[in-house]
């Protein structure tokens, strides 16, 4: 660590170092104050980002200059002090020995302490148990909100006339009375562009002039569907279908909502709608499989 | 002066001043790849001061009310109590959206600063005995971490955080035979869950995971103290000793300038650049969702391994025993975590090398490992792309469906590439002992027949015999 420039040329530049460091914290204090300034004049949030942020820069700035000019990195040997110590883990190993040694009775007293460490671990943990009702199976299927007559409102409570739904229409919509935020909930009706035409009997039964209704949560991870393929213009291949923005599972609308594609391991499930003597969008009955995403006994009824 | 004075109070009542000749002599060996742990450190110590700053404000709770802050859009909407008050922060508060904004982006760079120490401790091999342990320490840093972001960044209950939660309900509930049951429990019933829910998501936020990054941050940093730093190899740098700058004066206030660098920037960060602009989203309800929803991009790996798995379900006799989130949200980062955990056990197995290291290696002194290292590096990149699909397919208009067959081969093709390239770079390396990225500096001299040496051209010789 020789310094080849004679010590005058040295005394400068620590002097030179020493004024920019100042003049650094100098700046941060200016700084600071327009911080305070900008604070209390004004709720501009980039004002008060760009001064805080370059009264913090500016001690960096001083710090980093005293760090390299005034005290610069040194080469300091020290020697590596080794973690273990051979003496002392005997001397523990003694010790814990004799301890246990002295007991007669080790294999009880040991049994009998694990006996009380588990029960009391467990007796501790079973609390938690408290957090949440122990329903595996989902909520009640006679609770479940979709049964044979109820009708459909929109997102504004209102009832939907079935000539309200052009071809091509796409909106959500609630069971009447019931709360909105259950995932058994919401379904979003659809009108296909073709009417029923291009339906199977079986299909077009529940899709009165080609509407349908599925479940809109995601059978993959319990997002909301909200994105509707139906190309407007040609090629319109392939098939309408309804799109989680999550991870791009795809369900065919004129299959009873099968998965087409992404990662989604039951299909979507569908309401059967019919339409009541005052031109009413109503549930036929209940939803063909249970929404939302899967658990143990998702696929059992 | 008032120094000695308050120093003989502290000494005399706490012996501050034997401690402190100590940590004043500490020695740091000087590398910048040292400096990314202490980055991660400091947004630390910024998330707990910003963080703390929120929680003065914030309001955990689903309870409904009437929306009547400044932003017009919202007016009269009704929106949750956790929703009004994190938008309140940002546009009602003073100073409010600037903190809030340097909490989001210093969770941003913790995360990044965690991973890329972690790639400086995997590629150099100073996770080898003794610091074994605290690999393992580092590595349950970093998936608290993560979970820390997510709790966070749910909070707000916004339209973006419930898409979020969403996804986090049904990957826990995908956990075979039990997830349902488990989901439930946590969140006090089915999505989206109890009440009671949010204030639980709130206290693991801003209590439990914070005081757990505090314990383990206590026992990474006594372990590094208790073994000293690690050191390249270079003039005089042994196994048995350590070689750098003492603590005081000078490391102290180069690293205190990292300090006010990493805060400064952050600062400006959250000034200049928005982030989650959540009054933007609008409020979460189950049906709400939107297009182009990404999460913060740590994870991005998660959301891309949820997005590439093929619709596969174990269902037997009626029962689905592992629904299919399992395989990309669950069984996917636990295998990448178990490897990293296991790899210094792996890596003895490999080498059969057992002794204690406190030099560190250069990549290319360990190939097989860089190679290793190189292959899950790229693996996860290639599941992390994968998530952003769908926006590549709106920059780019490459069909989503093709993209996700190429990046399901890529994540197997790309990593197992990148072993042998890597494997053989190092290799290569190794002879000709060049630098990476300049070109070799070395002199090449050769002993003649007398004894002397003599200048032998340029360049590299060939490798020895």
């Amino acid at each position: 660590m020789t310094d080849p420039r004679p010590p005058e040329e040295e005394r400068r530049s620590r002097d030179r170092a020493e004024l920019a460091t100042a003049a650094f914290l100098l700046v941060a204090a200016l700084a600071g104050v327009a911080a305070i300034v900008v604070y209390i004049v004004t709720d501009d949030t980039q004002a008060l980002g760009i001064s805080l942020g370059l009264a913090f820069l500016a001690v960096a700035g001083a710090m980093i200059v005293a760090g390299l000019r005034l005290y610069p990195a040194q080469k300091v040997v020290e020697e590596r002090p080794p973690a273990a110590d051979p003496p002392a883990e005997a001397a523990v190993e003694q010790e814990v020995g004799e301890a246990v040694g002295g007991l007669s009775r080790r294999k009880l007293l040991f049994g009998a302490a694990g006996a009380a460490g588990a029960a009391i671990g467990g007796a501790l943990i079973v609390p938690l148990g408290s957090l949440g009702p122990f329903e595996l199976g989902g909520p009640d299927p006679d609770d479940l909100p979709w049964k044979d007559g109820v009708r459909l409102v929109d997102d504004q409570g209102a009832l939907i006339p079935a000539d309200l739904l052009q071809q091509g229409a796409f909106i959500p919509a609630f069971p009447e009375g019931a709360d909105k935020r259950e995932l058994a909930s919401p379904v979003m009706v659809l009108r296909l562009p073709e009417g029923d035409d291009q339906l199977d009997p079986e299909q077009a039964a529940i899709a009165p002039r080609g509407i349908l209704a599925f479940s809109r949560i995601c059978t993959h991870a319990g997002c909301a569907i909200a994105l509707y393929r139906n190309p407007l213009f040609p090629p319109q291949a392939p098939s309408p279908a309804l799109v989680c923005p999550c991870h791009y599972s795809t369900f065919d609308v004129r299959q009873g909502g099968k998965v087409i594609f992404g990662p989604a391991g039951r299909d979507l499930p569908q309401l059967p709608l019919k339409i009541d003597d005052q031109g009413i969008l109503t549930a036929a009955g209940p939803l063909s499989g249970k929404p939302g995403p899967s658990y143990l006994t998702v696929r059992k009824t | 002066m008032i120094f000695p004075r308050v120093g003989r109070f502290l000494d005399d009542r706490t012996g501050s001043a034997s401690l402190a000749t100590r940590a004043f002599r500490y020695v740091f060996p000087d590398h910048w790849t040292f400096l990314f742990g202490e980055i991660a450190l400091y947004c630390f110590l910024i998330l707990v001061g910003t963080g703390v700053y929120l929680t003065l404000f914030f309001e955990p709770s689903t309870a409904q009310t009437i929306y009547h802050g400044s932003y017009a859009p919202l007016q009269g909407q009704e929106v949750s109590e956790a929703y009004q008050s994190a938008v309140n922060i940002s546009l009602d508060v003073k100073a409010g959206l600037l903190i809030r904004q340097t909490h989001h982006w210093a969770a941003l760079v913790f995360v990044a600063a965690i991973v890329v120490h972690m790639l400086r401790i995997f590629f150099t091999g100073a996770f080898r005995r003794p610091r074994d342990l605290n690999w393992m320490v580092g590595l349950s840093l970093a998936l608290t971490a993560l979970i820390e972001g997510f709790a966070g960044y749910s909070l707000p209950d916004d339209l973006l955080s419930g898409m979020g939660l969403a996804i986090g309900y049904s990957v826990l509930a995908s956990f075979p035979i039990i997830g349902g049951w488990l989901a439930v429990l946590v969140w006090g019933g089915e999505f989206p869950g109890g009440e009671e829910f949010i204030s639980r998501l709130y206290a693991a936020h801003i209590f439990i995971l914070p005081l757990l990054i505090f314990g383990l941050i206590g026992f990474h940093l006594f372990l590094v103290v208790k073994h000293r730093h690690t050191q390249f190899a270079g003039p005089g740098r042994q196994e048995r000793n350590v070689i750098g700058s003492p603590l005081f004066p000078g490391y102290m206030i180069r690293s205190g300038g990292l300090f006010f660098a990493t805060a400064g920037v952050l600062l400006l960060m959250g000034g200049l650049i928005q982030i989650n602009p959540i009054w933007q989203y609008g409020v979460y309800q189950p049906w709400l969702g939107t297009n182009g929803a990404q999460p913060d991009y740590y994870f991005g790996w998660l959301i891309g391994a949820l997005r590439m798995m093929p619709n596969w379900e174990l269902v037997i006799g009626g029962w689905t025993i592992i629904p299919n989130p399992f395989f990309g949200g669950i069984l996917y980062p636990m295998i990448v975590f178990s490897v990293l955990f296991a790899w210094p056990v792996l890596e003895r197995r490999f080498s059969g090398d057992r002794a204690p290291h406190h030099l560190v290696q250069r990549p290319r002194d360990a190939p097989f490992r860089t190679g290793i290292g190189t292959a899950m590096l790229l693996q996860v990149t290639m599941v992390q792309i994968a998530g952003s699909a769908d926006r590549i397919y709106v920059s780019f208009g490459v069909s989503y469906e093709l993209q996700i067959w190429f990046w399901r081969i890529a994540a197997v093709v790309v990593p197992i590439a990148g072993f042998f390239i890597a494997r053989a770079i190092c290799r290569r390396l190794l002879r000709s002992e060049a630098h990476p990225l300049r070109r070799w500096t070395g002199e090449r001299v050769e002993r003649t027949k007398a004894g002397d040496f003599e200048a032998a051209g340029k360049g590299p010789g060939p490798p020895p015999p």
